[in-house]
């Protein structure tokens, strides 16, 4: 790892532009920029807000469940035979994934401006069942904007969203995925920005999103970070989590920045193989470019389009990454590998059959390099691996691979 | 003096308004793009907006989202929009044309890469739709190195301190987004219009065109008689689009948007001061 970056800079990012180094900012269209100063003065006032953050804190604790356990999946480590790898449990949270503790607190911020309608876009469709969920309970309209190929592939939590109220807006431009389903959410948001609020699912868009939805995801780091001192008596020696626009993976890694010991490993798409274009991993095999109101590393070809991309999970098929992990790549305080297809669907049978969890398939890119690092390390040393959401949104997408039809 | 400043002053002594009409690059094909530009000029057009084909074209409604999808289909770039207001240029050297796109094309390309390029083959600015005043300055200090002018948009959420700082940064004129949308879209107020263009007119002598929600001669001719410009971009998209999909050739397509910007010059002509 080198030192270009002194301990005390990683709160100080991003700058009052949004800018983490060179990436972030704010690159969307006119309209959208007084919004987005609105939203930047009111969270600024309401983080340092005492009665904001009882409120936020009283939502997390009776309503998405938490804290979260930290979970020593002993069986899982016995036989890899390395490190002791504790799993934390986001899976267990409202909803089945950590995508809650970013609507809540969005919702609150919603709420506080007065909007009555709230829209988002979903992948996996774990940020667009958060989000239906938090607006059927603060009674707001709710529309997803979902790529048609994801609905294709995560029907369960489609049905789920309109369970609870929401309308789910098939997507049919580009290609089909999250990222058009961005683009889409972004132009409903500047034709309807007086009453709308765009609760974004990930560290990725304009200044403030990457900078708020990393502050509502931080909760999942604190409380592992104090979990691991009164379990295990020390700091985990690493850190694991997968990488698509990357808030479970920033929401575990930014309370432990500070710690130089411990290691930090971004688990990005690799579908079929990141030399063969069939990926999802910018930061791995990317150039920085410009999508989605931030500067960051792109999936892009040599005329500066945003290429296509794969990954088995739905929720990591995203050409970019939120503009603070380009920063940490580049400072190289976290590393950033991939998982392939293959790797991640048999961690996903394993965890399964070993530890009786099932994981998602996003969290299963993590699981598999966990085993992987796992295997190089010694008894004595710990992994936790961010458990983002859990499997039972994927079943069908794994049937499908193993021929089974329902 | 840039060629749009030019343009702009020659209408104002005229007493006549800008038309503006707005086309992709390579759509539907790359070989009918420049015989278009020539024969929007000759119907009426005073400066040419090309838009760069872009993956994600985030600002656009439904009509020029396809325009993008058909150029990028053939692989149309920037590469393309460069080389074609290069073949534009051997023939028209009067009209000013302007690159409206997308930041990622041109920042991949490098700025000062494209400035060069740009500037040689006679590209007169750029509008990038997802560049603020705030993101800027790199692009700019490269667009005047080579004397381009750059385009900035204000819109009806603008307020008024940040016009003053949009307008500090931009030349050539000021673009308004008469509605709150995506291209193509809504209902246009021209009242509403006018008063934020009295708005932008306190904070600067630039000309203004106004683009958004301009369908058709009538309602071309009602923001003629408030703004310097007027900016058409989906109502000439959708008439290509429309003979396309009835199994009309490329060349009838071509035919159809030039025919309604002819009208359109006609409407903005009976409104002109």
């Amino acid at each position: 790892m080198n030192n270009n970056v002194k301990n005390s800079q990683y709160d100080a990012v991003p700058d009052l532009e949004g800018r983490f180094g060179s990436y972030g900012g704010r690159f969307v269209a006119e309209t959208l920029m007084a919004a987005l100063d609105e939203l930047e003065a009111l969270y600024n006032r309401l983080k340092s807000d005492e009665s904001f953050q009882r409120e936020l804190d009283a939502d997390l604790a009776h309503y998405v469940g938490r804290p979260s356990p930290l979970y020593e999946a002993a069986r899982w480590s016995d036989r890899i035979g390395g490190a002791r790898i504790f799993l934390k449990r986001e899976d267990l949270n409202h909803t089945g994934a950590h995508k809650v503790n970013n609507t809540v607190g969005q919702a609150l911020l919603a709420k506080h401006m007065g909007k009555k309608r709230v829209i988002a876009e979903t992948g996996a469709g774990q940020h667009g069942v958060a989000t239906a969920t938090i607006a059927a309970r603060l009674g707001l309209e709710c529309l997803v904007f979902m790529g048609e190929e994801d609905i294709r592939r995560q029907t369960l939590n489609v049905y789920r969203m309109k369970l609870l109220g929401a309308e789910v807006v098939p997507v049919t431009s580009g290609s089909r995925t999250l990222k058009d389903a961005m683009n889409e959410a972004m132009r409903d948001w500047v034709t309807n920005v007086d009453d709308t609020y765009y609760i974004i699912g990930t560290v990725a868009g304009p200044h403030p999103y990457p900078l708020l939805v990393r502050d509502f995801q931080c909760v999942i780091g604190r409380e592992a970070r104090a979990q691991s001192l009164a379990q295990t008596g020390r700091l985990p020696d690493a850190l694991v989590a997968c990488v698509g626009g990357g808030s479970n993976a920033i929401g575990l890694f930014h309370p432990f920045l500070e710690d130089e010991s411990v290691a930090m490993y971004g688990v990005e798409a690799g579908g079929h193989g990141v030399s063969t274009h069939q990926h999802a991993a910018p930061l791995t095999a990317g150039t920085p470019g410009v999508l989605h109101g931030n500067r960051t590393y792109l999936m892009q070809d040599e005329n500066g389009q945003i290429m296509h991309t794969h990954s088995v999970s739905a929720g990591l098929d995203y050409p970019g990454v939120g503009p603070e992990h380009s920063w940490l790549k580049d400072v190289g305080r976290v590393n950033y590998v991939v998982a392939n297809d293959d790797e991640a669907l048999k961690a996903f049978h394993t965890l399964t059959r070993v530890e009786g969890i099932m994981p998602a398939l996003e969290s299963s890119h993590a699981l598999a390099y966990a085993e992987k690092l796992a295997a190089e390390m010694s008894p004595e040393q710990t992994i936790v691996v961010n458990l983002s959401g859990r499997g039972d949104k994927d079943i069908h997408t794994v049937a499908e691979i193993d021929g089974i039809q329902f | 003096m840039s060629r749009i400043a030019g343009r702009f002053q020659q209408l104002a002594s005229e007493g006549r308004k800008a038309l503006i009409p707005y086309i992709v690059v390579g759509d539907p094909t790359l070989k009918v793009t420049v015989p278009l530009m020539h024969s929007l000029v000759e119907h009426g057009a005073d400066i040419i907006e090309l838009g760069v084909p872009f993956s994600d074209p985030m600002s656009e409604g439904p009509v020029i989202q396809l325009a993008h999808e058909r150029a990028l289909a053939h692989g149309a770039s920037l590469r393309d929009a460069l080389e074609v207001v290069r073949q534009f240029r051997e023939q028209d050297n009067e009209t000013p044309v302007l690159l409206m796109g997308y930041a990622n094309p041109v920042e991949h390309m490098g700025y000062a890469v494209f400035a060069d390029a740009a500037a040689e083959v006679g590209v007169d600015a750029l509008l990038t739709v997802d560049i603020p005043p705030e993101e800027v300055a790199q692009v700019n200090a490269q667009l005047h190195r080579v004397g381009m002018d750059n385009i900035f948009l204000v819109a009806p959420t603008t307020p008024d301190e940040r016009i003053g700082r949009i307008v500090g940064q931009a030349s050539g004129f000021v673009y308004y987004v008469a509605v709150k949308g995506v291209t193509g879209a809504g209902h246009l107020d021209v009242a509403d219009v006018k008063s934020h263009l009295s708005r932008i007119r306190e904070h600067s002598q630039l000309p203004l065109a106004v683009g958004f929600g301009i369908k058709d001669a009538a309602s071309a001719a009602a923001v003629a008689n408030v703004a310097d410009g007027v900016v058409v971009g989906s109502a000439l998209i959708h008439a290509m689009a429309e003979k396309l999909e009835s199994g009309a050739s490329e060349d009838e397509a071509a035919n159809a948007a030039v025919q309604l910007l002819a009208e359109i010059r006609a409407g903005v002509d009976s409104a002109a001061s």
